[in-house]
């Protein structure tokens, strides 16, 4: 690795930044849909196809080889990134939504019985609530679901009375995708502590890129997150899962690689991580969220928790000082991510509005309906901000904002 | 501002995406339809009240984009007193114009033509076409279903 740029300057190290959208030069602020790559993450992805591309835990050619040894080690990085004790309790999948899937496919088959309760919270995406829906069909379990202030953080009070008993397993969001709330793990996790049936899951997608994971200080029994949110290639995730919860949990997919012995009669299934990762895996994926664990730590937390605090606090005032700016999700604790809606202008309009101006945000439910409907709006506008981003990004923002509002209210 | 946004949001559009026409449920009709457009939220009723030959009144009522509710208004307005037959005429006719598959490209549909512009923008084509559907569907005399553009 060369040296490393200051922060300020990172943005020319993502090729796809340099362009120019409807005549405009791109600011891409869509970062909570999928992160850029820089060039290292699309170098890791080049090499590994042109030099050392073959199967991997099987050839005894040097291809294989170096393939495994790379899989490995990137296994080894996330682990380290994320501070799992251990490189077998990662478990590569797809992305955050297989993860979620794996884990509530296996308490559905092994843990969950009637009578029991999952419980979630009213910000959570889609992902953290339809596998739960799944699981609880299947189980007779049923699905609990903490509320929110309108300031777009738990009910802590809620979230209190509905842990019990009968709670089997808490899946609570770290960051909500759709209002960029910062949830209080320590907080929710050592209550749920009180009961010690309940397992706990936490989403990491929207936390990985934006707040140090430490899952072992967090005691979370699985922690799971997509690569492409973390500059990493998409189709590659991970599961992190405590190795005593991993050993309980009934296997997902047969196939390849996720066995030890297979006989007509019986199979015997590998340990960890393979049991869990059947089928010829995304090797160059794994390896490109190597690559990216790499690029993304030449930065300090600390300094890019600055920047971070500096964009969302820059776009917050600036909104908020628009006429007709309702920001949507206004916890105390945020990631550099603003979800907004403007008085007589759909996020639609708004949203086709920006991309001509070059911007580039998310408009609509952000696959959490059941908070857009809590705060009674069919869609938001969410501009969302990642180490690339700079104040003079969040000014275009503001005031494409501003000539939106001037071209449809004309004032 | 770009000719291309402009051609989308034309005056006529701004106007009926503010002040959308025919909008609120009437005290009588006949035909009702719930349309949705689970990709980004859109969700109108449209409200008919149809004889046996010809559509005598549509309103509607909901929430969408400016794009959603000018073509809603639009459509309330070009396709009352239409009989049953050039309603169904005029609901093909447009959402080939909206697509760009319709055969001679000069043809024109009036008003209606301001709404063209959503050819330049993918995403939004659907946007334009969901009163349509609603309209379709009651025509069909599907009424009380929902229809969605999925």
């Amino acid at each position: 690795m060369t040296e490393t740029l200051p922060l300020n300057s990172v943005r020319t190290l993502f090729p796809v930044l340099s362009q120019q959208v409807h005549g405009k030069p791109l600011v891409y602020l869509d970062n909570a849909a999928t992160a850029q790559k820089p060039n290292a993450v699309i170098e890791a992805l080049n090499d590994y196809y042109r030099h050392d591309n073959a199967n991997v835990h099987r050839g005894l050619h040097a291809l294989s080889e170096r393939a495994t040894e790379a899989m490995e080690a990137a296994r080894g990085k996330i682990q380290r990134f994320i501070h799992a004790a251990e490189s077998a309790e990662i478990i590569f999948t797809r992305g955050t939504t297989e993860s979620i899937n794996l884990v509530a496919h296996g308490f559905a088959l092994q843990f969950l019985k009637p009578g029991d309760e999952v419980l979630i919270t009213a910000m959570e995406h889609h992902s953290n609530i339809v596998p739960w829906q799944l699981a609880c069909e299947r189980s007779g379990a049923r699905l609990q679901v903490a509320a929110i202030t309108r300031a777009g953080e738990v009910d802590m009070n809620d979230f209190k009375a509905k842990l019990s008993e009968r709670t089997r397993l808490l899946a609570v969001g770290h960051v909500s995708n759709a209002l960029g709330t910062v949830n209080p793990l320590p907080a929710m996790i050592s209550l749920a502590r009180r009961y010690s049936q309940i397992a706990v899951l936490v989403d990491g997608a929207q936390a990985v890129a934006h707040l140090p994971v430490d899952v072992q200080q967090l005691d979370a029994d699985f922690y799971v997150f997509s690569g492409h949110k973390l500059y990493g290639p998409t189709g590659i995730g991970v599961l992190y899962g405590k190795r005593r919860w991993l050993e309980q949990l009934p296997v997902y997919q047969g196939g390849g690689d996720m066995i030890r012995k297979v006989t007509f009669a019986k199979t015997q299934y590998a340990p960890l991580p393979s049991r869990f990762e059947a089928g010829t895996p995304h090797i160059a994926g794994c390896i490109g969220l190597g690559a990216a664990i790499d690029f993304f730590s030449q930065w300090d937390w600390p300094q890019r928790r600055q920047l971070e605090r500096q964009l969302l606090d820059a776009a917050t005032e600036g909104l908020d000082s628009i006429e007709g700016v309702r920001l949507i999700g206004t916890a105390a604790d945020k990631t550099s991510l603003v979800s907004f809606t403007m008085d007589d202008i759909h996020p639609h309009d708004l949203g086709t509005f920006l991309d001509h101006e070059g911007i580039a945000v998310r408009a609509g439910h952000h696959c959490a309906m059941p908070v857009m409907d809590f705060y009674g709006v069919p869609a938001t506008v969410r501009a969302s901000f990642a180490i690339y981003n700079t104040l003079d990004d969040v000014d275009r923002l503001l005031n494409a904002v501003q000539a939106c509002r001037r071209f449809f209210c004309g004032q | 501002m770009d000719s291309d946004l402009r051609a989308l949001y034309q005056e006529l559009i701004l106007d009926h995406g503010k002040q959308p026409r025919n909008f609120g449920k009437p005290d009588a009709y006949t035909h009702s339809v719930d349309a949705y457009n689970p990709l980004c939220g859109d969700h109108i009723v449209v409200y008919g009240t149809l004889s046996d030959e010809a559509v005598e009144d549509i309103h509607f009522t909901g929430k969408g984009c400016a794009i959603c509710m000018a073509s809603a208004s639009l459509m309330s307005q070009e396709t009352k007193h239409k009989s049953r037959a050039d309603a169904e005429t005029l609901y093909r006719q447009f959402l080939d114009k909206v697509t760009g598959r319709e055969s001679d490209a000069s043809s024109t549909l009036g008003r209606l033509d301001v709404l063209s512009g959503v050819r330049g923008f993918p995403t939004r084509i659907k946007c334009a076409t969901l009163a349509w559907h609603a309209l379709a569907q009651i025509l069909a005399e599907k009424t009380g279903e929902t229809v969605t553009t999925e």
